[in-house]
């Protein structure tokens, strides 16, 4: 999975911030924006996974014409696709899993105005015997998040596990 | 806004409720904004029927965004060089979720002053549901 135009838009942000519950004028305010030490919107920490929306392909995005797993009036009968790449340009990237880690390292903070391309490079795979839950497999993926001008701003490292039965302690 | 070293001293800690009853909407609020629309976040049919699950559960992204707003609310804005989680444990609509930071480390790197922070979010049952760490840059 690759994305390769992630136009970083100040209204994106805004929902995304207004849907983690984050009110700070730094994500919306371009006055208060420019007064404060970043001198310009920028966007909240985790707003890179959103390069889902961008990823043409992206296997948790249903598409007009084609099969999807959710449910109409009755369940589809339908099995989710697996991308095989846990961590994918956005969400864990395993339908049928669960995501297990997710680790940014910011370069520089994006903004709007920013147009960002994400590169997304397989990691490890390992495997662990889980209590609840029966064989775990974990699937790491590593995401580079370059500007336009090519510089990389975010390294984003995504972990995926799928596992055998649905893990329902907690609940 | 942002830190500064004479300020802080390893051991201190800095809480938040990030959400009081979370609500199936704030969940689909999520799903839309980040382009995530698996449907165990929004779809009670299949994931009740089809995967097994006993409701509709949180993305953990949510749950890493969330916690991220209590990060930038203790560091400053435009601060954070790392954040890294592990979610440990579902959240579920109608969970209370807190979270707590406590400063692990002060030092230099580069001529940067820097935090390294530990980070913990738990559930009404004081469940972890998400444990990571941070660092940021501080003030001299």
């Amino acid at each position: 999975m690759a994305v390769e135009k992630f136009p970083v838009e100040a209204s994106h942000i805004l929902m995304f911030a207004r849907s983690v519950g984050d009110e700070n004028p730094i994500y919306s305010d371009e006055a208060h924006a420019a007064g404060s030490e970043v001198g310009k919107i920028i966007a909240p920490p985790t707003f890179a996974q959103a390069s889902a929306q961008f990823d043409p392909d992206y296997i948790l995005r249903p598409k007009p014409g084609q099969p999807w797993f959710g449910s109409g009036g009755q369940p589809t009968g339908l099995k989710p696709k697996s991308s095989g790449s846990g961590g994918g340009s956005g969400g864990s990237g395993i339908a049928a899993g669960l995501h297990a880690e997710q680790h940014f390292e910011y370069h520089r903070h994006i903004s709007p105005g920013d147009v960002l391309t994400a590169e997304v490079k397989p990691g490890k795979t390992w495997e662990k015997e889980g209590r609840r839950s029966g064989k775990l497999i974990f699937n790491e993926t590593i995401t580079e998040y370059r500007d336009q001008n090519g510089e990389l701003v975010i390294t984003a490292r995504g972990v995926g596990v799928r596992t055998e039965r649905p893990v329902d302690a907690g609940k | 806004m942002a830190l500064k070293r004479s300020e802080i001293k390893v051991g201190d800690t800095y809480s938040e409720r990030l959400v009081e009853d979370l609500k199936r909407t704030q969940i689909v609020q999520y799903a839309g904004a980040s382009g995530d629309y698996n449907p165990l976040h929004s779809d009670e049919v299949f994931t009740t029927q089809v995967a097994g699950y006993p409701s509709v559960f949180a993305h953990g992204m949510l749950t890493m965004g969330m916690t991220g707003k209590l990060l930038t609310n203790y560091v400053g804005d435009g601060r954070l060089t790392k954040y890294g989680v592990r979610f440990t444990s579902q959240v579920w609509p109608g969970d209370t979720l807190d979270s707590t930071v406590t400063v692990e480390a002060v030092r230099e790197e580069n001529g940067e002053q820097l935090v390294d922070l530990s980070l913990q979010t738990v559930n009404q049952e004081g469940r972890v549901v998400l444990s990571g760490t941070a660092t940021a840059r501080i003030d001299a």
